[in-house]
């Protein structure tokens, strides 16, 4: 008796650690989040329902739409981007020539810095008097030196570019598993058939790619959703709120501010988009299947 | 043999190109923090190469920030959370991949469903619940968000389901619990998969910023991305400061990186196939 009682318990006692890790760090902050979104709540004072007050001050706040529209205009650019690039970094370090091992973890390097050294780093190059711009000059692509971070016109994309800099070889690694799954006898009957290394590109690799580009898709859309280390370590958000993001948005309200019930409203506007954006990614997907 | 050459050029032109964007901003880095302060850092045209390459800048950060504590907290903090990772997924991985039992599609689904939610909502919530248990300024508030992840639980179950069912039922006819068939059989046929976990959560913990930026307000519990933060907003003024830290930050990584670069490509690729 005492045997299968402890036979029918050893299951959920193998997920307990696990199930009580999510469960109070993700499920259960989840649920607090969506309730703090209807209330007034600062930390100092006790917090008051105001149901959804905080939704409509959003929807009035120039702020909150400005970081919106910065983070949309964040994935429409950074995505397709994110996407393509990769595919052909993949297939540039696809075969096994002399080196190749080492041009990948070169590749790789931008990935495991800490987004906070990638951002000085980009600071430093992205200087008036810096590299980059001698660079530039140098070689007649601009006359005058560009202000990369200090003019709101290019902030943004420069910010874009550093992110794009960093996924680059994230993506490729999940590109290069993909090229590597296809099976090599498709190509040699392409081979034998006469058929140009372009055309087997097209007509082999990209369609059979497309789980990978699906993947690439979703991962890259959810991270451009929450972009922040790039911005608070390159512009604070500056210059004019011309880099503000979302996340940056939430970050401030909550932890500067204390606003953490409005905080809260934006951060489930953040998690509705990103939904959304997943569930049309895997949809899109499905269909393309 | 002409023709055959010139693809392969093209190939090592093009891999050079990317290399270059790559590897060049580091390289920028490392020579700005190897300038004395006698060499000016703006100077038109660049100086590619230090006049007089010295270490004082990395000498001036140690003095005036504590570095080597930032690196033993993240040291620390990335152990414990990758350690705690492996464990608690792959434990939790076991019966969902398995064993019978009520409720595992549900727990399944929710713990799937759990990797959708962005950590920039949760982040409020978190922190006030640390708050709330007194983990303001510990290594165990810096630990536990990332001491179990869905996303492990997931690729654990994904390769325990591709042990043959024999090996399990013979270790049972052998008499082995559960508890042991787990540590004993499966774990060491699934170490391919351990690592790749255990690469991917040390990555994401090692870099971690905003977190500990929220969590933490006392410096003696800072990791170096936080203490590279503070660094540059100390001496925003020189950069041959900011770029000894940024590169002293780096070096750790970068060390484990080049020793065990194959698990690194490799494991990111295993997990891509199974992710």
């Amino acid at each position: 008796m005492k045997n299968s009682t402890l036979a029918q318990l050893t299951p959920y006692l193998f997920l307990v650690p696990a199930c009580a890790i999510i469960g109070a760090f993700v499920l259960y902050p989840l649920l607090h989040a969506i309730g703090a979104s209807l209330t007034e709540y600062n930390m100092i004072t006790e917090s008051r329902f105001v149901g959804i007050d905080n939704y409509e001050k959003l929807a009035q706040d120039p702020f909150f739409w400005n970081s919106l529209r910065n983070t949309l205009l964040y994935l429409v650019m950074v995505v397709p981007v994110l996407v393509i690039a990769p595919i052909f970094l993949a297939l540039l370090v696809n075969k096994a020539i002399a080196g190749v091992k080492i041009f990948r973890a070169i590749f790789y390097l931008p990935v495991i810095t800490s987004l906070v050294v990638t951002g000085l780093i980009w600071k430093w190059v992205y200087e008036e008097q810096g590299i980059l711009n001698y660079f530039l000059i140098n070689t007649g692509i601009t006359d005058d030196p560009v202000a990369f971070l200090t003019d709101p016109a290019n902030a943004l994309f420069a910010v874009m570019a550093v992110t794009i800099w960093t996924g680059l070889g994230y993506y490729m690694v999940i590109y290069l598993a993909g090229l590597q799954s296809i099976p090599r006898h498709l190509y040699e009957a392409a081979e034998v058939e006469g058929i140009s290394k372009w055309q087997q590109t097209l007509h082999i690799t990209i369609p059979l790619l497309k789980p990978s580009i699906a993947i690439v898709a979703v991962m890259s859309s959810i991270a451009a959703m929450k972009v922040f280390e790039e911005v608070y370590v390159m512009t604070n958000g500056g210059p004019l709120d011309s880099t503000k993001t979302l996340v940056y948005f939430i970050y401030q309200s909550a932890f500067e501010e204390f606003e953490m019930g409005y905080a809260s409203a934006a951060g489930v506007v953040l998690f509705v988009l990103t939904l959304g954006l997943s569930i049309l990614n895997l949809f899109v997907l499905r269909k393309g299947k | 043999m002409k023709v055959r050459l010139l693809p392969l050029l093209l190939r090592y032109l093009g891999l050079l190109l990317v290399a270059f964007v790559t590897v060049g901003p580091f390289l920028w880095l490392l020579s700005t923090a190897l300038k004395s302060g006698a060499e000016n850092i703006f100077a038109y045209p660049p100086q590619f190469l230090p006049q007089q390459p010295t270490l004082d800048n990395f000498a001036r950060v140690l003095e005036s920030q504590p570095f080597l504590l930032y690196l033993k907290n993240s040291v620390l903090v990335a152990a414990l959370s990758v350690t705690a990772n492996l464990l608690f997924a792959s434990l939790a991985a076991y019966p969902l991949a398995r064993m019978d039992f009520h409720g595992k599609q549900l727990i399944f689904l929710v713990l799937l469903s759990s990797m959708m939610i962005p950590f920039q909502l949760l982040m409020i919530p978190v922190y006030n619940l640390a708050i709330g248990l007194g983990l303001q300024n510990s290594y165990l508030g810096l630990v536990l968000p990332h001491a179990c992840t869905a996303f492990g639980v997931f690729l654990m179950r994904q390769a325990f389901l591709g042990i043959p069912r024999a090996l399990e039922e013979n270790a049972m006819i052998e008499g082995l619990n559960r508890l042991q068939i787990w540590w004993y059989v499966l774990l060491p046929l699934v170490k391919p998969s351990l690592a790749t976990l255990a690469v991917f959560s040390f990555i994401a913990v090692w870099g971690d910023f905003l977190w500990p930026l929220i969590i933490l307000d006392d410096p003696a519990f800072y990791t170096l991305p936080l203490g590279v933060n503070r660094l540059a907003n100390t001496f925003s003024m020189d950069w041959r400061l900011v770029a000894a830290g940024a590169i002293f930050s780096i070096l750790p990584i970068l060390a484990v990186f080049l020793f065990s670069q194959k698990y690194f490509i490799e494991g990111a690729m295993r997990g891509a196939v199974k992710g």
